[in-house]
């Protein structure tokens, strides 16, 4: 499960009983202020057994969280339910590994963006050549197949720019999160990561309300009154089900995804057997190719449902 | 029995309702796409929306017996 979540380090691999991996910077702001160190200094514990002490505070890593001690201790203690009792917890904003991660993909999506941009600035008969090739017909499938049927025909160049971000962002953080040393980086399987995308389709569909939405919500045309007053905290619900939804289907759906490729590995740990090893890694790399199409149709899946809900915003009136 | 024993049960009935619901669709886009081909890739795409939503039900089920 270690692997599936959000960690300080960046742990490639086990190495003659010796972790490898890359240290990445721990930012945490406490009550002296801003405190910034490398990760590295825990020395891989993750038990909270190694203090490292930085401006007069020191600090225990346990279950990949950062405590900080009270004044005057010295080792952390635990209570029956593995709670810290003589330590507290600073504001952490770590480049975590799931940061990280982001931020490559970032750099990977302006990389390739960026070079198919500038193929078509200097090709003379706008002719794709090149990375543009491969960019083409996905911006065209996003245009064709997601924007102008949710939105519609003279409305939708205005949400392209989203929904491409939005497509695009979930895709290569889907594939990132399969490469099997960079594994831990679970980046769309981290509910905050969802959230942040989440949150940004609820702003975009509610801004772009139109009248005629705001009154399908507070004053359902049509039906009685006793009904309108009965749809009305419905409908004022649904605004906030919809972006809840599509955060937990994308998390789930990755994270289930990692959790059976783990459980199938788990497999040959927990029968001691390297009889079952066969089976169990013909099954995992069965699912890891069902996983590459899932990546893909999560992400078609979350721009389609922003694309339709941005088009019932901005549906005209037709009755 | 335990309370993540029931969780787990109470996952796998969700699992339970989304496939029925999903065979379901899959079924009736197949008969369909067989009847009218020509308008199979809009089929497709409503097909896959559906299964979205389905999906969706299953996992609010899946979730909910994880925070358990």
């Amino acid at each position: 499960m270690h692997h599936v979540k959000d960690a300080h380090e960046f742990h490639i691999v086990d190495w003659n009983g010796k972790p490898i991996s890359i240290a990445l910077p721990i930012i945490l702001w406490t009550d002296n202020g801003l405190v910034t160190f490398m990760s590295s200094e825990f020395h891989h514990d993750d038990s909270g057994h190694h203090v490292v002490e930085k401006e007069g505070l020191k600090f225990v890593k346990f279950h990949e969280k950062i405590y900080q001690l009270n004044a005057g201790a010295e080792s952390v203690m635990f209570d029956e339910e593995h709670h810290p009792t003589n330590a507290g917890l600073p504001m952490d904003f770590s480049i975590t590994r799931n940061v990280f991660m982001m931020w490559v993909s970032v750099i990977v999506i302006l990389l390739i963006f960026i070079t198919a941009a500038r193929k078509y600035k200097s090709s003379t008969n706008n002719v794709p050549k090149g990375i543009a090739g491969f960019v083409e017909p996905l911006v065209v499938f996003v245009r064709d197949e997601i924007a102008k049927p949710m939105i519609g025909e003279h409305k939708h160049k205005k949400y392209m720019p989203f929904l491409l971000t939005v497509f695009f962002f979930i895709w290569i953080n889907n594939i990132f999160g399969l490469i099997p040393i960079v594994n831990g980086a679970n980046v769309s399987g981290n509910i905050a990561f969802t959230l942040t995308l989440a949150v940004f389709t609820f702003i975009v569909v509610n801004i772009s309300g139109n009248k005629n939405y705001w009154k399908h919500i507070f004053w359902m045309p049509g039906v009685p009154v006793p009904m309108k007053i009965f749809l009305m905290p419905i409908e004022i619900v649904g605004i906030f089900v919809k972006p809840i939804s599509l955060m937990i289907r994308l998390f789930a759906n990755i994270t289930a995804g990692h959790i059976i490729i783990l459980a199938l590995m788990s497999l040959i740990f927990i029968f001691e057997t390297i009889a079952v090893a066969p089976v169990s890694v013909a099954f995992a790399l069965f699912i890891g190719l069902i996983e590459i199409v899932v990546t893909a149709i999560q992400a078609y899946i979350f721009t389609v449902l922003s694309a339709l809900y941005i088009g019932m915003a901005t549906e005209d009136a037709h009755h | 029995m335990t309370i993540t024993g029931i969780a787990a049960i109470g996952a796998g009935l969700a699992a339970i309702g989304a496939g029925m619901g999903i065979g379901r669709i899959g079924g009736s886009a197949m008969d369909a796409m067989a009847r009218q081909p020509e308008i199979q890739g809009k089929i497709q795409t409503s097909a896959l929306i559906l299964a979205a939503f389905v999906e969706a039900v299953a996992l609010f089920g899946v979730v909910a017996a994880l925070i358990v």
